[in-house]
């Protein structure tokens, strides 16, 4: 079982962070000054109704886009100072996303999908087949190595995303709506797949405007209006019940 | 530490994904490579083309000689004006024997001269009967105008000293007189004298060249065999004055030369010897009664000609190539904006600008390069089929294949810079999202 929370290595640290847009002469300003932290092994569920600023957010914490004030650590290390190659090397390095439409490329095979992120980081070609063949059975897909994603049910190619996410063995792991497009038996394996990763000791964000799947982490922080409205521990025996 | 390095493997492992992006859109790929193909074939069919004709040209005035210079009478043209009408005057114009000698003694380096006349007659053997031009010449004649002798041999000087009735045949003359024999010592007849054939020489292959172009004026005949006969023999049997039928009339004229070769030591001094011969021609002749064509000069206009030909051709079959970058330039924008999505989960997933340049770079790369190896195929096979078909000599230098598909190569990264750059420069945030 993961150590108390307090004593954790933090992976994300956001002070005061603002995102500000510029549309024509008006500036929008999506995020007003976002503090929080997620320390190693944390499964934090971040809530909110649309337009709060959570994708804004998520863009943020996922090394695309860079603050405009505010200080981001990934990892301890300073977001806003880092060019364009530098914040490719991080997402390639120590992240690993899952969207609510799964973002698997069509031209390429289940196991070319997971082994995507370790071609980005020169990994020898055998090296990465070998991980990847590892990471689709984990998934419960190594009947379907060579399948085309068209091939797959939603569900199996949500599983793909997953093994995809976990190829570069990343320091967090970002899910955007991981559930949204799944029926609800296919999205309860999701989830269970991201408990097992907990257990394991993975950091998860996950972002959701669904209750029932922001239950399922140890903390919710809710947005509202680009900021943050409560940052809460879930209670466990409130969900069971 | 750098996100993806360059490698060697990792080129080939790109290589391999463009080909698979490419295979998904099998029909698209295609009709774009197409114009890769057209480009590059038309490159090399046109060069091909341009190449052989002016080579066709420059071996015609070769076996004129290099180191020739020829003069022919001419009729002069004020004087045809005044004849008109006048049937019965006997026009006296051109070289004469005595411009020979003068040749021969004032101008240094000049290593052989052979003179010769035309004289217009038919020539018999049996019942057949065959125009031809009688070319009345020197022994050496055949080996200066470089004329192969394909049976028996030219007459010679034994034959020229003693105003034998000997002669030599072009292929063309002696096919039509001896369908069915061997010419070789049979006798034929002009008017009313006997000659012997000693030789056939092969025909005078093309009738576009300039040379011919320059004696039909002077003779008013085209395209016709010719019978060579020794000069000294010409002299003791036809005289000096010829008459000539054309068309409605009968004119008489008084020719002694209609050709003289003159070959110098070096193709260097044709020219110059050219220009002292006119000097000289000119003193005795008050009239513009000859003229003077030097092969290398005409040689070198060929070439000129040749390279303004290729020049055009070139940019013709570049533009085609230009088309065809655009249009493969058109397809990869089209594709990167399809793709958009697909750029935005590289880049989330690590990939830097640099590895989206590269992979769509390999693939315009791909799509030029297997046009530009196709066009290559067909390129060489056109001048094959242009040969077959339309009966023209066509050239293939070994460096134009290499030279089109280097090109179509440099077209494919210069058409498949932009695109890859524009796939490159989309914000990761903004691709993701993209429908």
């Amino acid at each position: 079982m993961p150590q108390e929370t307090g004593q954790r290595i933090p992976i994300l640290e956001l002070k005061e962070v603002r995102k500000v847009y510029q549309m024509g002469s008006i500036s929008v300003e999506a995020l007003r000054g976002i503090t929080f932290t997620v320390k190693q092994g944390e499964y934090v569920s971040i809530m909110g109704p649309s337009g709060c600023g959570k994708s804004t957010l998520l863009n943020l914490l996922g090394c695309l886009d860079r603050p405009t004030t505010g200080i981001y650590k990934l990892g301890g290390q300073d977001i806003a100072k880092l060019n364009d190659d530098e914040l490719s090397a991080i997402r390639g390095e120590r992240i690993g996303f899952i969207f609510q439409s799964y973002q698997l490329i069509q031209q390429l095979t289940v196991v070319e999908n997971i082994e995507l992120p370790l071609f980005y980081q020169g990994w020898p070609e055998e090296k990465s087949r070998e991980v990847s063949v590892r990471l689709a059975e984990r998934v419960g897909l190594s009947h379907r190595l060579d399948h085309k994603p068209q091939e797959l049910s939603g569900g199996q190619q949500q599983r793909v995303a997953i093994a995809r996410a976990l190829a570069n063995d990343p320091i967090v792991i970002f899910a955007d709506e991981a559930t949204g497009n799944l029926d609800s038996s296919s999205g309860s394996e999701v989830l269970e797949i991201f408990d097992d990763l907990h257990r394991q000791g993975k950091t998860l964000v996950s972002i959701t405007h669904d209750s029932g799947v922001a239950q399922r982490a140890e903390r919710i922080v809710r947005l509202k209006d680009g900021e943050v409205e409560s940052d809460k521990k879930v209670d466990k025996s409130m969900v069971e019940a | 530490m750098p996100a993806a390095p360059i490698s060697f493997s990792n080129i080939k492992r790109l290589f391999r994904l463009g080909v698979k992006s490419l295979w998904l859109h099998k029909l698209r790929s295609l009709l774009t490579a197409l114009g890769m193909v057209f480009g590059v074939s038309s490159v090399i069919a046109m060069l091909a083309i341009g190449e052989g004709a002016s080579y066709e040209a420059q071996e015609e005035i070769k076996k004129m000689g290099r180191e020739n210079i020829l003069i022919y009478s001419q009729k002069p043209t004020q004087d045809e004006q005044q004849t008109q009408g006048r049937s019965s005057f006997v026009l006296e114009y051109g070289l004469t024997f005595k411009d020979v000698s003068r040749i021969h003694s004032t101008i240094n380096g000049i290593r052989v001269v052979a003179p010769a006349r035309e004289i217009q007659e038919y020539v018999h053997f049996q019942g057949n009967r065959v125009d031809t031009q009688i070319l009345a010449t020197v022994p050496w004649y055949a080996e200066m105008r470089n004329r192969d002798v394909i049976k028996g041999r030219f007459f010679n000087q034994i034959e020229m000293d003693n105003k034998w009735n000997v002669c030599a045949l072009d292929e063309s003359v002696a096919k039509d007189l001896f369908p069915l024999t061997d010419p070789i010592s049979k006798t034929v007849r002009v008017g009313e004298n006997y000659y012997r054939v000693v030789g056939v020489l092969a025909d005078y292959s093309s009738s576009e060249d300039e040379e011919e172009d320059s004696e039909s004026q002077v003779s008013g005949a085209t395209n016709i065999g010719r019978m060579y006969i020794p000069i000294a023999t010409a002299q003791a049997q036809f005289g000096e004055t010829l008459v000539k039928r054309r068309s409605g009339s009968i004119e008489a004229e008084k020719v002694e030369l209609h050709e003289v070769t003159v070959k110098v030591a070096d193709m260097d001094m044709a020219v110059g010897t050219a220009m002292a011969i006119r000097t000289l021609l000119e003193k005795t002749h008050n009239k513009e009664d000859f003229k003077i064509v030097v092969p290398v000069e005409l040689l070198e206009t060929a070439k000129r000609t040749q390279r303004i030909f290729s020049i055009v051709l070139g940019s013709i079959a570049a533009i085609s190539l230009i088309v065809g970058g655009i249009g493969i330039m058109n397809i990869m924008l089209a594709t990167v904006t399809e793709r958009t999505r697909e750029i935005g989960v590289r880049r989330a997933l690590g990939a830097r600008q640099n590895d989206i340049v590269l992979q769509f770079l390999i693939e315009t790369v791909i799509l030029a390069g297997v046009g530009g190896l196709i066009g290559v195929g067909l390129g060489i096979t056109i001048p094959f089929a242009v040969t077959f078909f339309a009966n023209m000599k066509t050239v293939i230098t070994p460096l134009t294949p290499i030279i089109a598909f280097g090109i179509s190569a440099l077209v494919g990264i210069g058409f498949g810079i932009y695109p890859a750059m524009r796939a490159a420069k989309m914000d990761p945030v903004e691709a993701l999202r993209h429908e």
